[in-house]
Order: C-alpha cells, then sequence, then structure tokens
C-alpha cells in the first residue's frame, strides 16, 4: 500500500517537474518482454521511463539496478526493491560469486520486461553516449525472445544537473524507437555496436 | 451599470460560437469518416475541445476574480517559461539563473500585479531581472556562450512572464466609472486577439493565395491577414459595450492589438523555426504548446495595456 502510493508520488512528481511527452516512435506499447535501453545521465532516468509507460505495462517493468549502490540496506534499498522492485545486479567482476545476467533473466521468463542502462554507469562526460558494456549482450544471448527497444531520454540532466537539488521544470521527451533482436551468430561488439547507433538515431538532431 | 449583464453576454456568445464549432466538427467527421481530409478534420475537432476547456478555465478564473485571473495567467507564464527556455541552449553554469527565474522572477512578478504596484512590476524584469540574473550566472564562472545564454534568458522572461502579465495587470488601471467591470476589458482583449487568430486562419483557408513570410510561415498569407484584421476590428467594434471606449475607438484599440499579435505570430515562428520545431510544446492537444496559443496575447498585451493607461486612466 505504502509502496504503490510512494510510487505514484514518484510518478506526479516526475510529471509535473518535467512535463514529459512520449514519442512511440519505432513500436507502441505492448505487454511482452521487452528490454527497454536507454540512455542514463540522472537519477530520474528510470522514473521518467516508467511514467510515460502505461500503467499495465508499468506493473510488469522493472528497472535493472547495481547492488553495490541499490543494494546497501536502508532507506535506498527500501525505494529499489519495494518501491520500484528493482532487480539487482553485481557490477563488481571481482566480488561477483554467480552470473549476473541469470537474475535478469529469469525476470523476464517470468514475464516482466526491464529497463538496462547498458552504458553501466550514469554518463557525465560531454559525450553524447558512452560505449555499451556488455551487458545488454550477454542478456540478449540469454533471452533472444525477447525484444531490445532502445529508449532516448532527451533534456532530463538540463532538469538537475549532477550535483545540484533544486530541479529547473523544463520539458523532457522520451522517445521509444524500433525493436531490435540479436542476430543469429552476431558477436558482441557488433552487437554493442548496433544497438548504440540504433538509440542514437532517436537523440534530438541526430537526422531529422 | 452592474458588470453582470455583460459578462453574461460575453460567455453566451462564446458558448453559442464553440456549440456551433463542435456541432460542424460532429457532421464534417460523420460526412468525411475515412477520406484524405479526416486528419484535418480531426485536428480541428481537437482544437474545439481545446477551447472549450480554455474558455472553461478563463470562465472559472474570472468568477474567482482578480485573484483568479493572476493565478490563471501565472499558470500560463510558467508553462510558456518552460517551453521558451527548453528550446535555449542554457549551460549547467546557468542552473541557479533558471531556478531564480522560474522560482522567484515568475512569482514576484505576478505578486506586484497582485498588490498593484505598477512603478515596480513594469519595470521589475527590464530593469532589476536584467542586471541581476547575469550576476548570477557570472558567478557560476562558465564563459561559454555567455553573452547568448542570457539574452535567451532574458528574452524568455520577457515573452513568458513580463509581458504576458499585462493581461491581468489590465485589473489594476485606476479607468474612471469603469471600477467594477474590468474584468470585461480582459474579456474584450483576450476575445479580440484570439478572435483575431482564428479570423485570419478562416480567410486563408478561404482565400489565401500570396504568402507572407513564406520562409517563416507557411499559413500565413496576404488574403487571410487582410482578411482577418479587418473581421477582427469589426469585432471590436461591436463589443465596444464591454469596454470604457466608445465605438470608434474600440475599433482602433482592436486593429492595434490584431496588427500587434500578427507580429507576435511572426516573430514566435521565426524563432521556432530557427530551432527547427514545428510547435512549442505539446500541452494543448491540436494547438500545440502554450506559446503557440499565446504568442498573439503577449505581443499584443503590453501595447494594449499602455494605450488604455495613456489614454483612459486618470
Amino acid at each position: 500500500m505504502i509502496t504503490r502510493l510512494l510510487a505514484a508520488c514518484t510518478i506526479g512528481t516526475a510529471r509535473l517537474v518535467t512535463g514529459v511527452r512520449c514519442n512511440w516512435q519505432g513500436c507502441l506499447p505492448e505487454p511482452k518482454p521487452r528490454i527497454y535501453f536507454a540512455n542514463h545521465r540522472s537519477h530520474g532516468d528510470f522514473v521518467l521511463i516508467w511514467s510515460v509507460l502505461p500503467s499495465a505495462l508499468r506493473k510488469q517493468t522493472r528497472p535493472v539496478a547495481a547492488a553495490d549502490y541499490w543494494g546497501r540496506g536502508g532507506l535506498r534499498q527500501f525505494i529499489g526493491e519495494r518501491v520500484f522492485d528493482a532487480v539487482l545486479i553485481e557490477r563488481e567482476i571481482a566480488t561477483r560469486d554467480r552470473d549476473p545476467v541469470a537474475p535478469l533473466a529469469a525476470a523476464l521468463d517470468a514475464g516482466s520486461s526491464l529497463i538496462l542502462f547498458p552504458e553501466g554507469t550514469r554518463n557525465t562526460s560531454a559525450e553524447l553516449l558512452l560505449p555499451f558494456k556488455s551487458g545488454l549482450f550477454r542478456l540478449a544471448r540469454a533471452c533472444p525472445g525477447a525484444e531490445l527497444v532502445p529508449v532516448w531520454i532527451d533534456n532530463l540532466t538540463r532538469v538537475l544537473p549532477k550535483g545540484e537539488f533544486i530541479p529547473v521544470p523544463l520539458l523532457c521527451t522520451v522517445t521509444f524507437g524500433p525493436p531490435l533482436l540479436l542476430e543469429p551468430g552476431e558477436g558482441s561488439m557488433p552487437f554493442r555496436e548496433r544497438t548504440r547507433v540504433a538509440l542514437l538515431a532517436l537523440a534530438p538532431g541526430a537526422d531529422a | 451599470m452592474s458588470p453582470g449583464a455583460p459578462t453574461a453576454a460575453l460567455f453566451g456568445g462564446i458558448f453559442a460560437i464553440l456549440i456551433a464549432a463542435s456541432l460542424l466538427g460532429f457532421a464534417l467527421q460523420r460526412r468525411y469518416a475515412g477520406e484524405s481530409t479526416a486528419a484535418t478534420i480531426e485536428n480541428f475537432n481537437a482544437r474545439v475541445r481545446a477551447w472549450w476547456i480554455m474558455v472553461a478555465l478563463l470562465g472559472f478564473a474570472f468568477a474567482l476574480g482578480k485573484t483568479g485571473v493572476i493565478l490563471l495567467f501565472a499558470f500560463a507564464s510558467f508553462a510558456g517559461l518552460r517551453e521558451f527556455l527548453t528550446l535555449t541552449s542554457t549551460r549547467r553554469g546557468d542552473h541557479w539563473a533558471l531556478a531564480a527565474a522560474f522560482f522567484v522572477v515568475l512569482p514576484l512578478q505576478y505578486y506586484l500585479v497582485w498588490i498593484e504596484w505598477y512603478g515596480l512590476y513594469s519595470i521589475f524584469i527590464p530593469v532589476y531581472v536584467f542586471l541581476i540574473l547575469p550576476v548570477i550566472a557570472a558567478l557560476r564562472g562558465d564563459v561559454t556562450r555567455f553573452m547568448e545564454r542570457i539574452a535567451e534568458l532574458q528574452w524568455g522572461l520577457m515573452i513568458a512572464v513580463f509581458c504576458l502579465s499585462h493581461v491581468p495587470a489590465l485589473l489594476t488601471l485606476p479607468i474612471p466609472g469603469f471600477e467594477n467591470r474590468k474584468l470585461l476589458l480582459v474579456g474584450f482583449f483576450v476575445l479580440v486577439v484570439q478572435a483575431s487568430d482564428v479570423l485570419q486562419y478562416v480567410w486563408g483557408k478561404l482565400l489565401g493565395r500570396h504568402r507572407i513570410a513564406p520562409r517563416l510561415s507557411p499559413s500565413k498569407t496576404v488574403e487571410g491577414f487582410a482578411g482577418g484584421v479587418v473581421s477582427a476590428t469589426a469585432l471590436g467594434a461591436a463589443l465596444w459595450w464591454l469596454t470604457p471606449f466608445p465605438p470608434l475607438h474600440a475599433a482602433l484599440m482592436a486593429l492595434a492589438i490584431t496588427l500587434m499579435g500578427f507580429c507576435g505570430g511572426l516573430v514566435m515562428s521565426a524563432i521556432k523555426r530557427d530551432r527547427g520545431v514545428k510547435d512549442w510544446g505539446w500541452m494543448i492537444s491540436g494547438h500545440g504548446g502554450m506559446l503557440d496559443r499565446l504568442d498573439s496575447v503577449i505581443f499584443a498585451a503590453p501595447i494594449f495595456f499602455h494605450l488604455t493607461r495613456y489614454w483612459w486612466t486618470v
């Protein structure tokens, strides 16, 4: 109850502050297992994607979050696990003891969709998009049936730049591109480049 | 004379027009279902539906009086400012200045209108904010494109906040013998400016051949402009009973605000073209953003305010 209320408040605030608009440019909101992969510049990125999904889809869409940040107990863990229903993954290769992709694949098999940030960390550089880590490829290989939907989040970094605490209510957009699938025999590097290009194509001013 | 009867006549007339437009849209939709014009008709119907909401909001604000009108336009300024600043190229170093624009300058401007301090609300943004915001931005130390960023921010505040606040500021004008009827003057102004937009659109669709500014706006034509200006001026004259002006002066006022409104549309289109967007935003279904609906109001409001103040106040 309290968690649903918190989630609703978070979504309401996100919508109010950003006046967010969503473009289903390459696909429609459909209730099938999908991996939404997005650019990552702000802590609010996941909430913004969540807030533009129809509520039926939102209930079965879970963010993928770093266990070293969101799994450390206390309020953060409560928000991550209970409010946002995040799937936690181990980022540190040195300390992890099991396949980090397994819980993600299990969530997809259970009918959930996932929101994943394949840059692996928040992009604070001047680059539009960092190179992708291998996580998206490994997940696609483990779940070849799931559609990979690129999602471009625009302007959120201007609303709340890193290190600021007062959000400025500029308008944001979330653009959903055409779904991709892992090609048979496609290697990690070509796949990572192809998905990155597909995501960049959704950035404003990319072509049109 | 009490303001009740003219207010009822004003809103009654608007409702009659909206009912007619809704019926027309419904008939067109049934007649042309599935044909190539269906998208145009759907857009027309979306616009009419949005008009119902906008008229209802304005009516609600009128019912609450001065405070209601000020709150409504403060909200419109907020929506307009965020649309404008979204299209600017501000940087991280502008964050405090942006926050100040939204959370200090905008509320303060409308508060000054609310307490009717003409001497300050008429210079607050053009003088004080003009000088202080660049200081806030400069203190952050980011000099990249500094002049451009500051100019854009100041422009956004002038357009979306300062100019627009002159609509509710009409309520603060001391017009002898018109004390409890000032809401009607706001009604006259908003109705003439918006009718001028609609009439220019209608005349343009009916007779439009020669484009006025093909590089700025494909839909503005000489025929639409002339027809719109003449008919909106006539409408203004016919609505003289809402104002303190005699019919001829009401016509001249309507002419002035219609011309300014047209110029506002041109200038705001130029900015949109420069930034490569078709609409300012997506708030008002069928119309685009708040600034798409208010561009003419924004340019006409300060001029109408000062003409009225110069000739009709004590």
